[in-house]
């Protein structure tokens, strides 16, 4: 194992992925010759060139659907949005063609395209910068969604969402691009399933259920609490859809309180289905109702202050831990 | 690889027949509800995709927006499998799963049938960008209706496939009207091929009840095409017969406009020729009707009779998970129609 960045993880990860099959190439906004809007593409132009690695304009709907039409015939597209936001250009393409064409087909073209990118507020970036697009996409029968939290997550999830036969959405945590991680050496392939979530720290009085840029918080929440003698487990979801439903009910059969903290808005989001299923599946283990933590019903205020107050947070997961601890 | 545009005529002429009567089929069945959602009609334009479609190779790929029909077709899918799809039958082409909007036929390089006006154009110039990527001399058929040219993803994708110097002409089927609003009202052009010229793209116009015409426009370009990767535009001019869809008694119009295209009609138009040079005899004609009308009894016959897709088996059509590769759906059971190729020696 070595420390490398989120963002390193997720270049070896396109590098070795289009190296190992000459089907898969990269395609977004800034990709090649700049060298990656957040730098993710670092270098893979001058190893692979143009044909592989290549430059569009900004024209998300087009290229998303360019791509879409080469995983018709066998092509094996990796497509960059610089930031899921921009997706919402390319909604049509990602939530109409890429995941009703083989249903439409009765079976004859499935579309085996990764869509990637940042998503998730970052840092003061205001209301159009600023989407969690997760419990969008992953409300779409056909999509699968992923979103790594570490650079171990971050590269196994990104070459198993290449070489799934379906479009698979990797989304990216802005935040967490420069964070480091312990990974496999280069040599030792490091794939991940898609729908395992992981135990990213054990406990027994609460379950905290989290994904993406909510990871650290409930980390560092965790670490907090155990010096009140409160013991977080930390389950990491690492993909939205598939969901690792199992993973969940045996924290919550072993904590019997749980609290979601998630990065997207609190109407319709990825939590409101977790707590159905704990209530639907497992309502006889739970001591406290379900709590989520999530952004505010809120479009994202520029400002620093109100912009912390709207996000999902560190102080807001203590309450809230505390609360179904009644502690 | 023999390409099509060899094929005779006469057989030409007998594909834009069974696509009319296809098509009066349909909107019969339609009216006695055997046939649900939407339902559009390809009366009238026939001449254009069988006419471009005479001028490229089978391994040429089509793709295509919701009027599709005369497109599967024209291309080689059969007549049950036509017209069970409309049935909502297992034995479609796309298994009844995805109705008259969305045609599909993976073994006759057709890429559908997409109803999302415009929202396929990008989908085109990404089989356009496989050939190119994979280096071979494909083209690539996108046909759309001057509805589409107003749609983002049309610029788009005329800006990418420009971009890139990639091996697809955009056939614009011009039929005047986007629904019930005519080009006037819908564009700002005096005519759409300028469009093209704003890319860089060249374009021409082209007659679309004109058969021949329309052959040898697309073969042209298609050779300087298969030369050197470049995309092109085609305007081409035609009329539908009948309303947008099957609830429109397109009132839009004048009786006047249809009657002077109906006389202008591109079957009527390709038997006079062929019948002036001596390659068609009336009673050929009527014997070559007689077939297309017989076929397409015979598909509604075939249709009634098949199956529906059991629920149960849904849920093998949200992922593909490889377990299907061996059970991959086949085209329905191939009737061919006289004269016509096996697929085997249709395909690449």
């Amino acid at each position: 194992m070595r420390e490398i960045t989120y963002r390193q993880a997720l270049n070896e990860a396109l590098a070795e992925e289009i190296e190992r099959d000459p089907n898969v190439f990269l395609m977004g906004e800034e990709v090649a010759e700049y060298q990656g809007a957040y730098k993710v593409s670092a270098g893979l132009l001058e190893r692979f060139g143009p044909r592989r690695i290549i430059d569009t304009p900004i024209s998300e709907n087009g290229f998303a659907g360019l791509g879409i039409g080469a995983a018709m015939v066998g092509l094996r597209p990796i497509i960059e949005f610089m930031t899921f936001s921009f997706s919402l250009v390319a909604f049509d393409q990602v939530v109409n063609n890429a995941p009703n064409m083989f249903m439409m087909s009765g079976g004859q073209f499935n579309i085996p395209i990764t869509f990637r990118g940042p998503n998730g507020p970052a840092h003061q970036l205001g209301a159009t910068h600023s989407h969690a697009t997760e419990n969008l996409y992953a409300s779409v029968p056909g999509l699968k969604v992923c979103t790594p939290a570490t650079p171990r997550d971050a590269k196994g999830l990104l070459k198993t969402a290449v070489r799934d036969d379906n479009p698979v959405l990797v989304l990216e945590a802005e935040l967490l691009y420069s964070s480091k991680g312990m990974v496999e050496p280069p040599d030792e392939e490091l794939l991940i399933p898609l729908g395992e979530a992981e135990v990213k720290r054990e406990g027994s009085d609460v379950t905290v259920v989290c994904y993406a840029q909510t990871v650290p918080i409930a980390l560092k929440v965790a670490a907090q609490l155990e010096e009140e003698n409160i013991s977080a487990e930390i389950i990491d979801l690492r993909s939205i859809k598939p969901l690792d439903e199992k993973a969940i009910f045996d924290s919550v059969a072993k904590t019997h309180r749980v609290v979601i903290v998630e990065q997207d808005h609190p109407f319709c989001g990825v939590g409101a289905e977790i707590c159905y299923r704990i209530q639907k599946e497992i309502f006889d283990e739970l001591d406290a109702p379900v709590l989520r933590v999530s952004q505010e019903d809120i479009p994202m205020p520029y400002n620093e202050h109100l912009e912390h107050a709207v996000l999902p947070n560190a102080e807001k997961l203590v309450t809230a831990v505390k609360r179904v601890c009644y502690a | 690889m023999q390409p099509v545009e060899q094929r005779d005529e006469v057989e030409m002429l007998s594909l834009m027949l069974l696509i009319r009567r296809f098509e009066e089929r349909a909107s019969q069945q339609y009216q006695a509800q055997k046939i649900g959602g939407f339902c559009h009609l390809y009366i009238g334009q026939e001449a254009v995709v069988v006419g471009a479609i005479a001028a490229v190779r089978p391994d040429d790929y089509v793709i295509t927006a919701y009027r599709d029909h005369g497109h599967a077709l024209a291309r080689g899918t059969s007549v049950n499998a036509c017209m069970a799809e409309l049935f909502g039958k297992e034995t479609g082409c796309s298994r009844g799963l995805g109705g008259s909007m969305h045609f599909f036929d993976k073994r006759h390089n057709m890429y559908g049938g997409h109803a999302i006006v415009a929202a396929h154009v990008p989908l085109g110039v990404g089989l356009a960008f496989a050939i190119k990527y994979r280096g071979e001399d494909r083209v690539t058929l996108c046909f759309f209706g001057d509805g589409a040219i107003n749609q983002g993803s049309f610029h788009e994708a005329l800006n990418l496939a420009a971009l890139y110097k990639l091996p697809i002409i955009f056939i614009c089927e011009n039929n005047l009207f986007a629904m019930g609003t005519s080009v006037k009202r819908s564009t700002s052009l005096k005519q759409i091929v300028d469009r093209a010229e704003g890319y860089d793209i060249p374009g021409e116009i082209v007659d679309g009840m004109n058969f021949r015409e329309v052959r040898d426009k697309v073969a042209e370009v298609a050779e300087s095409i298969r030369k050197e990767s470049h995309p092109a535009f085609l305007e081409v001019r035609t009329y539908r017969y009948r309303g947008h869809s099957m609830s429109d008694p397109a009132s839009y119009r004048t009786k006047d406009e249809l009657e002077k295209y109906r006389l202008d009609d591109p079957i009527i138009r390709l038997r006079a020729q062929l019948t002036r040079e001596g390659k068609l005899t009336n009673e050929q004609f009527d014997q070559l009707d007689k077939r297309a009308k017989e076929a397409v009894l015979a598909a509604v016959k075939f249709a009634e009779e098949s199956v529906e897709l059991p629920v149960g088996k849904l849920h093998d059509y949200v992922y593909f998970n490889g377990a299907m590769e061996t059970d991959r759906p086949q085209p329905a059971v191939e009737e061919r129609r006289d004269g016509e190729p096996a697929p085997s020696q249709r395909s690449a």
